[in-house]
C-alpha cells in the first residue's frame, strides 16, 4: 500500500483529525485512522488547508529568466504553500498567442512544483490596440480562461468592452489592471501627503478608481465577467460592493501587501517599497482588510514580481516595480487578518483556494477536504514568529518588501495530488 | 547636525542658526584681499552633478576652494553614466577615490538618500528633483536674515541694521513663496527651513501646482498674489517651466505672467521694507518682471553671494574643519569649530 497519512492535523483549523491521501485524492477523513501502509505525516497543531490557488503572479519565463523562472517561481509557490498560480502574461514574448501560453503550461508541468495556468493577454504585445486571439490561447493545451494585459491597463473602453463580450464565448474573464494612463503619467507613489513631502509623482486613487467604475457599468452592460486585480484604495473597494450589490458578475483580489504596508514606506526613498499599484495609506489598508472580511473583495492573489537587485539599487524613479510575495503570503494573511480575528481558517481557505480557483475556473483546485477531492493541501503551523530573510528564498529575486519583519507562521508541507511538493518547509 | 545634509528636514534650529552664524563669519573672508583659509586642505569635496546647473555647481565648487579642499567635478554629460553606469557604480568610484563630501545634484527624488547609503563621506543634497534644495534654503534664510534681521516678533532694532546677531532667527517674519510649489524643491526646503527659524510661510500658487495634500505643512496657503503681498515681509518668486502649461497646469505664459507675476505695478502692494527673492534662473517678463528683478529691492545678487558663504559653513561643519592652522584661523571660527567637532559622529 502507498499514499500518505496526515495525523492529527486541523482541517480548516477545525478538530483534530486525521486525512489519509490515495491515488491522488482525499481518501478519507476521520478523528483517527489506521496507516495500513502509507507513510506517516505527524501533522500534530498544523492548520489543513485546502492548496492555495494564486490569481496573480509573475513567473518572468519566457524573457527575463534573470529574475525568475517557471522552476525558481513554482518551487517558491510550493514553498508558500500554493499548488497552482496563474502565471501572468506580461513576459518577453508576451503570451498573447496559443503558442507561448502552451509553452508556460508546458515548463509549469515539468517543473513539478504546482501547477502553472498561464494568464492570456488581452491585447496583441500588450499595445492596448488589438485584441490578441483569445480564442486559440482557451483552445490550447493550455486551456486559458483568465486574460489579462497587466502592467498595462486596457484603457480603451470600446476595446474593453469587446474582450468582456468575446470571451463569453468561452466562459473567459478579463482580469483589467485598473490604472487610467493620462491620470499616472511618471507616476511613482500614492499621491497624498507622502508623495507631495517627498516630491515624488503622486499616483491618484481616483485613476484605479474611474476605471473600475467604468468596467463594472461596462460589464453589467454586457452581462459579462469581470475580474479587478490588485485594488488598493478604499474607493474602489467601495465601489465593487456596490456593483456586487447590485448582482454584476464582478470579482476582485487584493495583495498581501496592500493589506499590510503604506505608502509612508517610501520615505527612505528604497524602491523594494515601489509597486504598482502603490502602497496606499493606512484608511486604505482598513478598508482593504474590511472588504476582504466580508467577501466584497473574494481572494488574495501575491501580485508576485520578482525583480534582479540591479533593478532595484537604484534611484526610486528609475527603479522597478514590484514585490516578491509568493513564499510570504499566507504569512501576511494570518499576520493581518486571521491574528486580529478579521479571517478564520475556513475563511481563509475560502479567500485563498476555493474563490481563486473558481474565479480562474480551475479544475481539481480549491475543493474542500473530503474524501473524493484530489488531493492538494497545505500544511501551516500558525504558532512560530519568525523574521522574513528573504536570502533564504526559493525566488530567484529577493525584492521582498518583509524583509527584517517579524511574521507569524511557517508552511511545514504542501500535497500536490497526493505527493508532497514540500514537507518540513523544505522541497520534497 | 548629522553626518549628511539631505533635507532641511534635518536641522534643528540651533543647528541652522550654527550655519548662519559661521556663515556670517565666513563671509568676511570674501572681503579680504586673499579669500582662502586653509581647514579643508587635505580633504576631497567631489561635486556630482547629473543634472545641468552652473551657478550651484559654481558656487560649491568655489565654497570648497576657498576652504582649501581638493574639488573634483563630476558631470553626467559625457562621463560614465552616459555609458549606463548605475548611480551605485558612481558611488562606489567616488568612494575608493576617497571623497569625504559628496555635493550632488540629481533629476530624482530621493537620489541623495540612496547616495547615502553607499558612501562613508557626507553627502550634501544640492537639488534632488521635486525634493529638496536645503542650501539654497539656507542662502535665502541667510540673506533675509542680513536683510531684515531684527525686524521679526522679537525684534526691537531698526531695520537698518547692518548684520544680525549671532543667534537671532527670523521669528514673525512674513515670508510668501510665489509659483511652481508642486515641482519647487526650493519652496520644500524652504518651508521646512523657514518655519524652524520661527518665520511665517505662506505659499501662492494656482491650484493646479500644489501638491494635494499641501494643508499639512509648516505654513498657510493661498491663490490670490495680491491678498498675500502687502502682509509680506519677503516675497519669493518661483521660476516657472514654460513647458508645464503644455501639461494643462495653467492655459498660457502671459496669464501665469497677469495672475502670479511680479512686476511693478503689483511691487506696490509691499510694504517699503519688503525684499523681493529669486532662487534663479529667472524667467523675466513670466514670474518677475525685468525692472523688479534689477530693483533696488531685489536681493537675487546677494543670494548668489551669499550663497558662497553659506556652502562654505556646511562643508566647514560637516567636515569637522579639521586641524586648521592656529594663524590662519580667525578667531571667530573657534567657536563654530568647538560645536562641529560633535558633528561628525
Amino acid at each position: 500500500m502507498t499514499g500518505w497519512l496526515i495525523m492529527g492535523a486541523r482541517p480548516l483549523g477545525g478538530d483534530p483529525a486525521d486525512i489519509l491521501l490515495r491515488d491522488g485524492a482525499v481518501a478519507e477523513v476521520a478523528p483517527r485512522l489506521d496507516a495500513r501502509g502509507a507513510k506517516v505525516v505527524d501533522a500534530g497543531g498544523l492548520v489543513a488547508l485546502p492548496g492555495l490557488v494564486d490569481l496573480h503572479a509573475h513567473l518572468r519565463e519566457p524573457g527575463r529568466e534573470d529574475a525568475e523562472t517557471v522552476l525558481t517561481g513554482t518551487r517558491a509557490a510550493a514553498l508558500g504553500g500554493f499548488t497552482a498560480v496563474h502565471a501572468m502574461a506580461n513576459t518577453d514574448p508576451v503570451a498573447d498567442t496559443a503558442g507561448v501560453v502552451e509553452q508556460v503550461w508546458r515548463l509549469g508541468r515539468q517543473a513539478g512544483h504546482c501547477d502553472v495556468q498561464p494568464v492570456g493577454a488581452v491585447t496583441v504585445g500588450l499595445q492596448g490596440t488589438r485584441l490578441a486571439e483569445l480564442g486559440a490561447m482557451a483552445d490550447s493545451a493550455a486551456r486559458v480562461r483568465v486574460f489579462s494585459d497587466d502592467g498595462h491597463c486596457v484603457s480603451d473602453a470600446r476595446l474593453m468592452r469587446r474582450a468582456l463580450e468575446y470571451v463569453k464565448a468561452f466562459d473567459g474573464v478579463i482580469a483589467q489592471h485598473a490604472q487610467e494612463p493620462r491620470l499616472t503619467e511618471g507616476a511613482q507613489m500614492n499621491e497624498g501627503e507622502v508623495s507631495g513631502r517627498l516630491g515624488l509623482t503622486g499616483w491618484p486613487a481616483v485613476a484605479e478608481e474611474s476605471v473600475i467604475a467604468r468596467d463594472c457599468l461596462l460589464a453589467a452592460h454586457v452581462g459579462s465577467a469581470l475580474h479587478v486585480c490588485h485594488v488598493s484604495t478604499a474607493g474602489s473597494v467601495e465601489i465593487i460592493r456596490q456593483a456586487k450589490s447590485k448582482g454584476w458578475r464582478v470579482t476582485a483580489e487584493v495583495t498581501p501587501h496592500h493589506l499590510l504596508l503604506t505608502d509612508e514606506l517610501a520615505e527612505g526613498y528604497d524602491p523594494v517599497y515601489k509597486v504598482n499599484p502603490p502602497l496606499r495609506t493606512r484608511a486604505d489598508v482598513a478598508a482593504l482588510r474590511e472588504g476582504l472580511a466580508d467577501g466584497t473583495i473574494d481572494c488574495v492573489a501575491t501580485d508576485h514580481a520578482p525583480h534582479p537587485l540591479e533593478d532595484k539599487e537604484t534611484e526610486w524613479e528609475t527603479a522597478a516595480f514590484g514585490m516578491t510575495g509568493l513564499e510570504t503570503g499566507l504569512r501576511v494573511v494570518q499576520h493581518a487578518m486571521v491574528d486580529p480575528g478579521l479571517l478564520d481558517w475556513a475563511q481563509v481557505a475560502d479567500r485563498m483556494s476555493v474563490r481563486p480557483a473558481e474565479i480562474g475556473r480551475l479544475a481539481g483546485h480549491g475543493s474542500p477536504l473530503q474524501p473524493g477531492a484530489p488531493a492538494n493541501l497545505t500544511l501551516y503551523d500558525p504558532a512560530p514568529r519568525e523574521p522574513v530573510d528573504p536570502a533564504g528564498h526559493a525566488s530567484k529575486s529577493r525584492n521582498s518588501p518583509f524583509a527584517g519583519m517579524v511574521l507569524p507562521g511557517r508552511v511545514v508541507a504542501t500535497f500536490l495530488r497526493g505527493e508532497p511538493t514540500v514537507l518540513d518547509g523544505k522541497l520534497a | 547636525m548629522n553626518r549628511h545634509l539631505i533635507s532641511a528636514a534635518d536641522l534643528t534650529r540651533d543647528d541652522a542658526l550654527l550655519i548662519l552664524d559661521t556663515a556670517d563669519e565666513l563671509a568676511r573672508i570674501a572681503d579680504r584681499p586673499i579669500k582662502k583659509l586653509p581647514t579643508l586642505r587635505g580633504r576631497t569635496v567631489v561635486n556630482l552633478f547629473f543634472e545641468d546647473s552652473t551657478r550651484t555647481r559654481i558656487s560649491f565648487e568655489a565654497a570648497a576652494k576657498r576652504l582649501s579642499a581638493d574639488v573634483i567635478n563630476f558631470s553626467a554629460k559625457g562621463s560614465s553614466v552616459a555609458k549606463g553606469e548605475s548611480l551605485k557604480d558612481t558611488a562606489l568610484t567616488l568612494e575608493a577615490m576617497g571623497a569625504d563630501a559628496v555635493v550632488i545634484r540629481h533629476s530624482a527624488s530621493g537620489a541623495p538618500h540612496r547616495l547615502a547609503g553607499w558612501v562613508r563621506g557626507s553627502v550634501v543634497n544640492a537639488g534632488d528633483g521635486a525634493h529638496e534644495h536645503p542650501t539654497q534654503a539656507l542662502l535665502d534664510a541667510f540673506t533675509i536674515r542680513r536683510r531684515l534681521g531684527g525686524r521679526g516678533a522679537a525684534g526691537t532694532r531698526g531695520a537698518a541694521a547692518a548684520r544680525p546677531r549671532a543667534g537671532e532667527g527670523l521669528d514673525g517674519l512674513k515670508v510668501t513663496i510665489v509659483g511652481d510649489i508642486l515641482h519647487s524643491r526650493v519652496a520644500r526646503s524652504n518651508v521646512l527651513l523657514l518655519s524652524t527659524l520661527g518665520a511665517e510661510v505662506t505659499l501662492v500658487a494656482p491650484p493646479t501646482l500644489f501638491p494635494v495634500e499641501v494643508g499639512g505643512w509648516p505654513c498657510a496657503t493661498g491663490y490670490d498674489l495680491d491678498a498675500a503681498l502687502p502682509k509680506s515681509d519677503v516675497v519669493m518668486m518661483l521660476r516657472v517651466q514654460r513647458e508645464r502649461m503644455n501639461a494643462a497646469y495653467f492655459p498660457s505664459e502671459r496669464e501665469y505672467s497677469r495672475r502670479y507675476g511680479l512686476d511693478a505695478e503689483r511691487m506696490a502692494l509691499l510694504p517699503e521694507h519688503a525684499v523681493v527673492m529669486h532662487p534663479g534662473p529667472m524667467n523675466r517678463g513670466v514670474e518677475i518682471a525685468a525692472e523688479v528683478a534689477d530693483g533696488p529691492r531685489s536681493t537675487v545678487v546677494e543670494q548668489v553671494t551669499n550663497g558662497v558663504s553659506v556652502r562654505m559653513a556646511v562643508l566647514y561643519l560637516l567636515l569637522g574643519g579639521q586641524e586648521p592652522a592656529p594663524s590662519a584661523q580667525p578667531a571667530q571660527l573657534a567657536q563654530p569649530a568647538v560645536a562641529a567637532t560633535g558633528a561628525g559622529a
